[in-house]
């Protein structure tokens, strides 16, 4: 990998990193993607998929309803806000 | 011990970002009258938690995670909250930004990462018990280095609500004890299906009997890179165990091999997208930019830290697209053919048994150079969070002065056999 890639790659991710970050980290990439890829080896196309039965990871859906009474977390959640105005979270001017 | 006698006598180890001056018990029950410390992703009401982040430093929890309300509930008394890898990422506590947790053992040397807080916490016996998490090793290898004993339970056994979320489909909480009784009495008080946490489930209680079988993968513990006082320390634990009236077979698991590299593809993966939510608007820090996009390029470039960034770029990398196939895709494929490989392992044997780390604990900034060398430290310990089995890390002997560990897994849901064998192994 190369330092413009991840300069693009941090441009994504929406980080601010200088060059000498990215010439750095594109090293690193290289040896630890060299490592990573050894999953490429695995043939899976023979290989039967476990069931849900024994794979605990698996997606779970609930009805979109039920939702509190409005506004009684609103003052403890924009506490933390970096800068309010009224009971908005505050950001710049987007257009 | 008072607030200030614990800050006294953890000034050198650094275990501790903050001790609460105002502990006291909420309630009475199992635990009444326990002191415990909690890692610094747990929100706890009130109180500051910033995961080791700058990004979050001056953050306060606005509600109590489940787990700590648990913990609450039980009489428990929470005295502070314990250093970690900045968002747990790390092997050493050295990714912190609050500085690095020393080894109570020899402070020259890091506690272990990345809950190394919470296990030197316990280590140094400055608390009864710590909670720490658990993504890739994060509760077992700290607690092997540190000398005590450290639980990852099942997934989806213990509530992750009110955990600051590094990788959703690894993550674990669980605790880092003295004994193994100590961290079933905490387990069953902390474990049990959430509301707030649909991956929440509870287990059917198993008419298997435990049979005292124990697979050892010889291959596996023998691979490059274990240190030679790590093997002969994990010889003797067998033996120990085969004394004990425990059988042990030895096994070969065709895929365990690839843990690492599927790991190392998985969570930076889900990183990348956990973090996005760091924006510099709702919580947490804001460096002003010229515009609103440029107010996330300085929000997030002044406020993740090396190891965070790199594991963002790593993932924003594996999931982007011409690559997705190749390495996420292939990692969620092998990730199934583990768990299949672990989960038939387990109709044949109880328990398998590895060292926790390939080494004792190593000097602070020895390894600051190759990330990709700490990442192999995590050699042991990745397969349980891959297939979400449970696995605890037991006291297992010293090199020198430095403690070392040994791992035992279970099946899903089987955490009664890492009890039942963990107290046989530690004779209590």
């Amino acid at each position: 990998m190369d330092k413009e890639k991840v300069l693009n790659l941090a441009k994504l991710a929406r980080i601010e990193m200088g060059d000498e970050e990215a010439e750095k980290l594109s090293h690193e990439f290289d040896a630890i993607l060299d490592y990573v890829g050894e999953v490429k080896k695995i043939s899976t196309t023979n290989n039967q998929r476990p069931t849900t039965n024994n794979f605990p990871i698996r997606n779970i859906m609930r009805a979109d309803d039920n939702p509190h009474e409005s506004g009684v977390y609103t003052e403890k959640i924009l506490n933390e806000a970096p800068a309010r105005e009224g009971n908005y979270f505050k950001v710049k001017k987007i257009l | 011990m008072t607030p200030e006698e614990i800050r006294i006598k953890d000034k050198d180890i650094n275990a501790f970002l903050e001790v609460f001056d105002n502990a006291k018990p909420y309630d009475e029950g199992s635990l009444s009258g326990k002191t415990i410390a909690i890692k610094d992703n747990l929100f706890f009401e009130g109180h500051k938690v910033s995961a080791g982040s700058k990004i979050l430093e001056n953050f306060t929890a606005t509600y109590d995670a489940t787990a700590i309300k648990k913990l609450k509930d039980a009489g428990a008394v929470i005295i502070g909250r314990t250093n970690m890898d900045e968002f747990a990422m790390g092997s050493s506590t050295e990714n912190s930004a609050f500085g690095v947790t020393k080894n109570p053992y020899d402070t020259e040397r890091v506690a272990g990462g990345s809950s190394g807080g919470s296990a030197a916490a316990v280590g140094a016996g400055l608390v009864w018990a710590a909670l720490g998490s658990d993504t890739g090793g994060s509760i077992r290898q700290p607690a092997a280095f540190c000398g005590v004993v450290g639980l990852k339970p099942t997934y989806g056994r213990v509530s992750r609500f009110g955990l600051i979320a590094m990788s959703s489909s690894l993550d674990q909480i669980g605790p880092i004890t003295k004994t193994v009784s100590d961290a079933e009495a905490i387990y069953n008080v902390i474990k049990g299906k959430d509301p707030m946490d649909s991956t929440t489930q509870e287990f059917p209680i198993s008419n298997f009997q435990f049979s005292k079988k124990i697979g050892v993968p010889k291959d596996f513990v023998e691979s490059e890179g274990v240190s030679t006082e790590v093997k002969e320390n994990f010889a003797q634990s067998v033996e120990k165990f085969r004394s004990l009236g425990y059988e042990i077979k030895e096994i070969k698991l065709e895929h365990l091999k690839y843990s690492l590299p599927v790991y190392y593809i998985i969570m930076p993966a889900e990183v990348s997208s956990n973090l996005a939510r760091f924006d510099g608007v709702r919580y947490g820090l804001h460096k002003d930019g010229k515009d609103s996009v440029d107010d996330y390029f300085k929000t997030r470039g002044a406020g993740f830290g090396a190891e965070v960034r790199r594991r963002i770029i790593l993932g924003t990398y594996v999931l982007s697209a011409g690559y997705y196939d190749e390495y996420y895709g292939k990692a969620v494929e092998a990730r199934q053919l583990i768990t299949k490989e672990l989960r038939a392992l387990f109709q044949d044997v109880d328990l398998m048994l590895t060292p926790t780390a390939p080494s004792p604990a190593w000097k602070v900034e020895e390894k600051s150079k190759s990330p990709l060398e700490v990442y192999l430290e995590d050699i042991f310990t990745v397969h349980a969070n891959i297939s979400g089995c449970p696995a605890i890390s037991l006291p297992s002997g010293f090199s020198g002065k430095l403690p070392l560990g040994i791992e035992l897994t279970a099946d899903l849901g089987r955490e009664d056999n890492l009890f039942a064998a963990g107290k046989d192994f530690m004779g209590e």
